[in-house]
C-alpha cells in the first residue's frame, strides 16, 4: 500500500469518524427503542444524499436542487421490486387481473408494462438502483456542463428536472401509483421487512453502506480530483487554462452524487416500507440542501450530523407542536445560516476544537493546515478579513 | 369563552407531552408498566389505566391538507369532549394525542407508527386523503391498531384495521345518477376530475352505471391537482353540450372551475344543464363563494342543513365549541361519527382490545349521528342515506332529496370495475 493513513485523513477526522461509528453503530443501537432507531435509520439515508452535496456543492461547488431526483430513482427501482414480490397472483386474486401491482389493476392496466420486466430480479434490481441515477446523471452532466453551464442556471436546471419528474409520476399513476406512490411493501426475497429484527439488520446494513459511501467521499476529497475540484470552485478558468477538463470532473462528481442519493434512496425504501413522489420533487430536493447546510457544507461528517440533527428535531418538535413546529424549524435555519455560514462543522472547528487536548486537535500534521485552509470559500475568508 | 379554555389544556398537554417525550428517548417506556394492569378491558397493554384511555388523532395541521382536514380535527376533539361530559368510555375518560401529518404521506407513516408503538393508544381518528390511508395502512395492520377514517373514497379497500366512516364511492355515486336521471331528464353526461384515483374510480364506476342506463357519457377529462385553466374544457363542454356536467375536481382547482364556468356563460341556475358533483361541500364552497356555484347539485351523505333534531344540536354545538362562522361539511361530520363508533364497539365489547373492538363493530348502529341512522356494515363500511344538495349564494346547501333506504356499501361492486 503506497498510501499513508495521514494523507487519507488527519487525527480530527479520524477523532470524528470514531464518534459518529460509536454513536451511531453502539450507543444509539443500545439507548433508543426500535421505533426510534427506525426513525434514526430514515434520517441517514438522507444522510447519503448529504455527503454527495458536500463533494458536489461543498467542494466543486456544483449547487444541485435536484437530489432528490437520483434518491428517488433509487428508491423507486426497489419499490418496484419488493412491489412485484408482494403481488403475487395469490395475493392479488380479488383484482380483475391478479399478478401486477394493485394500482395498475385500478388503472385499467391488464398487464405489466415492459420496464417493470427487470424489476422480477433482485439483482438487476441492485445494478438498476445504482445505474439509472448514475446514467441519469451524466446525460444531464453532459449536457450542462460540456456547455459550461454552471452556477444558478445549473441550479434552476436541476431543480425544474425535479418538479418535472414528480409531475411525470404522478401524471402516469398506471405505471408509477402515482401521488399515493408505492405502498405496502411486504418482504424482501421471502424475508419480512416490517419485523423487528429486519429493522434491526436494515439499520446496521444502512450503518454500513453509510460509513462505506463515507470513506469514499473522504478518499475523494484527499485525492487529485478533490483538490481539483476546489481548485474549480475558486477559480474554474485557471483549472481549465491548466489543461485540465474541467466538464468531466463536474460530471464524474455529479454522477457520484447521484450515485450516493440512489444507495439512500432504495434503503429508505427498505426501512419506511414505501415510496412516494413527495421525496421527488422541490421541496424534499431543497430540504436536502438545507441539511448540508446547517450539518456544514464543507464536511462530510458535518453532513451526516446536519441530516440527524435537523430529522430528529423536526421530529420532536412536531411531537411537542403540532401546530406550531413549522415555525420552530423555519427560526431554527435562519438563525443557523445567520449566524454560522459554515454550519455545524464550522462552529466545531472555530468553537470547540481549540478547547479539545492536543492529540486529538487537527494540527497533527502540516499537510492538515493546509488542507482547512483550502476548504474556507473565498467569500468566507474575504469576509474574514 | 370555550376556546380560549381549550387553548389553555393545549398548552398543558403539550407540556406534559414534552415530559413524555424527554422519558420516550431513554428506553424506558413510562406507558407499558403502568398499562399492564390486568383486567378484561385491556388485555394486549394499550394505554388505558384506570380512568383514563389515551386515543390519537393524525390530521394535517400543516401544509396544503390543512385547510381541510382542521374540521376533521376539531368534529373529533368535539365528540371527545362531549362523551367525555357523559362519563367517558367504560368509565374511563378519553385523552387523546394529537400528531400533525404535514399533508406529507411519510410523516402520516411515521406519526402512525409513533401513536401504536410508543404511545399505545387504543383508537386514532385520521387521515384525509386516499395517499395517506395508503401510507399507514400497513403500520396499523402490522401493530394492529385501529383507524376510523372519515373521507368518502374511491372503495377498493377493506382492511380489518379500518373503520370507514365516510362513504364509498358507489353510495355517493348511484344514488346521485339515478336521481339527475329521474328529476332532469338526463340523456348525456361529460365526466370530468382532478386526475387521481378517486376521481379516475369513481368516473369509472359512474360511466359504467349511465351506460346500464342506457345513457351516453359525450366526455371525460381529466386535470393535474391544482390545475387552473379550464377553459379548453369548458369550450368542449359547450360543443358537446351535454345535459349533465359530472364534476369530480378537488381542492383549490375548484375555485378556478367554477368561476372560469361562470365566466362562460354557463349558469347552473338556468334549467338548461345541470352540474352535479361528490366533490364540494361547504367547505369548499367558502372558497369558491357561494355566487359562483350557485345552483349546482351535490350527493353526498350529509349537509350542515340538514333538518333533524340530532344536527341542529350538532351544528349547535360544534359552532359553541369552534366559533360562529364555522361550517360543517361532509367529511366533518363523517370524523364526528368516528370516537361514538369506536365508544359504542368498546361497550358492545367490554374491551379497549382490538380484536374484540374489531369483533363488535359490524352491526353498531348510532341513532344520535347527526346525519341520521347509521349502521356498521361487515365490511366496515357504512350503511348511510345519501342526499341531494342544490348550492345556494349563502355557501349552504338546500337538501332536496334523500335516499329512502340506507345504502349499501359496497368497497367492490361487481360489474363496475
Amino acid at each position: 500500500m503506497n498510501f499513508k493513513i495521514s494523507s487519507f485523513a488527519n487525527r480530527t477526522e479520524i477523532f470524528g469518524f470514531l464518534v459518529l461509528a460509536v454513536l451511531i453503530v453502539v450507543i444509539l443501537p443500545l439507548a433508543l427503542d426500535i421505533f426510534r432507531l427506525n426513525l434514526i435509520g430514515k434520517y441517514l439515508t438522507y444522510a447519503f444524499v448529504a455527503i454527495g452535496l458536500v463533494l458536489c456543492w461543498g467542494a466543486g461547488g456544483i449547487l444541485s436542487l435536484g437530489q432528490g431526483v437520483f434518491f428517488g430513482l433509487g428508491g423507486y427501482c426497489m419499490a418496484m421490486f419488493l412491489k412485484l414480490e408482494a403481488s403475487t397472483p395469490e395475493a392479488t386474486k380479488i383484482q380483475s387481473t391478479p399478478g401486477i401491482p394493485d394500482f395498475m389493476d385500478w388503472n385499467q392496466l391488464t398487464e405489466l408494462p415492459w420496464f417493470w420486466e427487470p424489476f422480477h430480479s433482485f439483482p438487476l434490481t441492485l445494478v438498476a438502483i445504482l445505474v439509472v441515477p448514475t446514467v441519469f446523471a451524466y446525460i444531464l452532466g453532459v449536457a450542462m456542463f460540456k456547455r459550461r453551464v454552471g452556477g444558478v442556471y445549473f441550479a434552476i436546471i436541476t431543480q425544474a428536472i425535479a418538479a418535472i419528474l414528480t409531475i411525470l409520476i404522478i401524471g402516469q399513476q398506471g405505471y408509477t401509483g402515482g401521488v399515493n406512490g408505492i405502498t405496502d411493501l411486504r418482504t424482501l426475497m421471502g424475508w419480512d421487512i416490517r419485523t423487528e429484527s429486519a429493522q434491526y439488520t436494515l439499520y446496521f446494513v444502512n450503518a454500513f453502506l453509510l460509513f462505506v459511501v463515507l470513506l469514499v467521499a473522504q478518499y475523494v476529497r484527499k485525492s487529485k480530483l478533490g483538490r481539483l475540484l476546489v481548485a474549480m470552485r475558486e477559480k474554474e478558468d485557471r483549472v481549465r487554462f491548466s489543461g485540465y477538463s474541467v466538464a468531466n470532473f463536474k460530471i464524474f462528481v455529479f454522477c457520484l452524487g447521484a450515485a450516493f442519493s440512489a444507495i439512500g434512496g432504495a434503503m429508505f425504501t427498505l426501512q419506511v416500507g414505501f415510496m412516494s413522489p413527495s421525496f421527488v420533487g422541490i421541496v424534499p430536493s431543497i430540504e436536502m440542501v438545507i441539511f448540508t447546510a446547517v450539518g456544514g457544507r464543507l464536511s462530510i461528517l458535518g453532513a451526516v450530523w446536519g441530516a440527524l440533527i435537523i430529522n430528529q428535531a423536526k421530529t420532536l418538535l412536531s411531537e411537542a407542536f403540532p401546530e406550531l413546529w413549522l415555525l420552530a424549524m423555519g427560526g431554527l435555519f435562519i438563525a443557523v445560516v445567520m449566524a454560522f455560514p459554515n454550519g455545524l462543522a464550522g462552529l466545531y472547528t472555530t468553537y470547540v476544537e481549540p478547547r479539545l487536548p492536543k492529540f486529538l486537535s487537527g494540527n497533527g500534521g502540516k499537510d492538515a493546515d493546509d488542507d482547512s485552509d483550502a476548504d474556507v470559500p473565498l467569500a468566507s475568508k474575504q469576509a474574514a478579513e | 369563552m370555550v376556546r380560549k379554555i381549550e387553548d389553555k389544556s393545549g398548552l398543558l398537554s403539550s407540556l406534559r407531552r414534552k415530559l413524555i417525550l424527554g422519558m420516550a428517548a431513554l428506553p424506558v417506556m413510562a406507558m407499558s408498566p403502568l398499562a399492564a394492569v390486568a383486567s378484561d378491558a385491556n388485555t394486549t397493554g394499550l394505554a388505558v389505566t384506570d380512568d383514563e384511555v389515551t386515543v390519537g388523532i393524525l390530521h394535517s395541521v400543516t401544509g396544503t391538507m390543512a385547510i381541510s382536514e382542521t374540521g376533521s380535527v376539531q368534529a373529533e376533539k368535539l365528540a371527545i369532549e362531549q362523551i367525555n361530559a357523559m362519563g367517558g368510555v367504560l368509565g374511563r375518560k378519553i385523552k387523546y394525542i394529537q400528531e400533525d401529518g404535514a399533508s406529507d404521506w411519510p410523516t402520516f407513516a411515521e406519526k402512525s407508527k409513533k401513536l401504536l408503538v410508543n404511545d399505545k393508544v387504543a383508537a386514532v381518528f385520521g387521515c384525509w386523503t386516499s395517499a395517506s390511508r395508503k401510507a399507514v395502512l400497513p403500520v396499523f395492520e402490522q401493530y394492529n391498531g385501529m383507524l376510523y377514517y372519515p373521507t368518502f373514497y374511491e372503495g377498493l379497500e377493506q382492511s380489518p384495521n379500518v373503520i370507514y366512516t365516510g362513504q364509498e364511492a358507489t353510495q355517493q355515486i348511484l344514488a346521485g345518477i339515478d336521481w339527475v336521471v329521474k328529476e332532469k331528464g338526463a340523456k348525456s353526461f361529460f365526466l370530468l376530475g382532478s386526475d387521481y384515483i378517486w376521481p379516475r374510480t369513481s368516473n369509472k364506476i359512474a360511466r359504467k352505471h349511465i351506460e346500464k342506463l342506457g345513457l351516453k357519457v359525450v366526455g371525460e377529462e381529466y386535470y393535474p391537482l391544482g390545475h387552473t385553466q379550464f377553459n379548453s374544457v369548458i369550450n368542449k363542454i359547450r360543443l358537446k353540450k351535454p345535459d349533465v356536467i359530472y364534476a369530480i375536481v378537488v381542492g383549490g382547482s375548484n375555485v378556478a372551475f367554477y368561476k372560469q364556468l361562470k365566466a362562460a356563460g354557463i349558469d347552473l341556475t338556468k334549467d338548461n344543464v345541470t352540474l352535479l358533483t361528490i366533490s364540494v361541500t361547504e367547505d369548499e364552497i367558502r372558497g369558491i363563494g357561494g355566487e359562483n356555484i350557485e345552483g349546482a347539485y351535490a350527493a353526498m351523505k350529509y349537509f350542515q342543513s340538514l333538518d333533524n333534531e340530532n344536527n341542529k344540536a350538532f351544528v349547535s354545538a360544534f359552532k359553541e365549541m369552534w366559533g360562529d362562522d364555522i361550517v360543517i361539511g361532509d367529511v366533518t361530520q363523517a370524523a364526528y361519527l368516528g370516537p361514538w363508533l369506536w365508544k359504542a364497539a368498546v361497550e358492545k365489547a367490554g374491551s379497549f382490545d382490538i380484536d374484540k373492538v374489531r369483533a363488535a363493530s359490524p352491526g353498531i348502529e348510532l341513532t344520535t349521528a347527526p346525519e341520521g341512522y347509521v349502521r356498521i356494515h361487515e365490511n366496515h363500511h357504512l350503511w348511510s342515506k345519501t342526499r341531494i344538495g342544490l348550492a345556494k349564494k349563502d355557501g349552504q346547501y338546500d337538501v332536496l332529496y334523500e335516499t329512502e333506504e340506507l345504502m349499501e356499501p359496497n368497497p367492490f361492486p361487481e360489474g363496475y370495475q
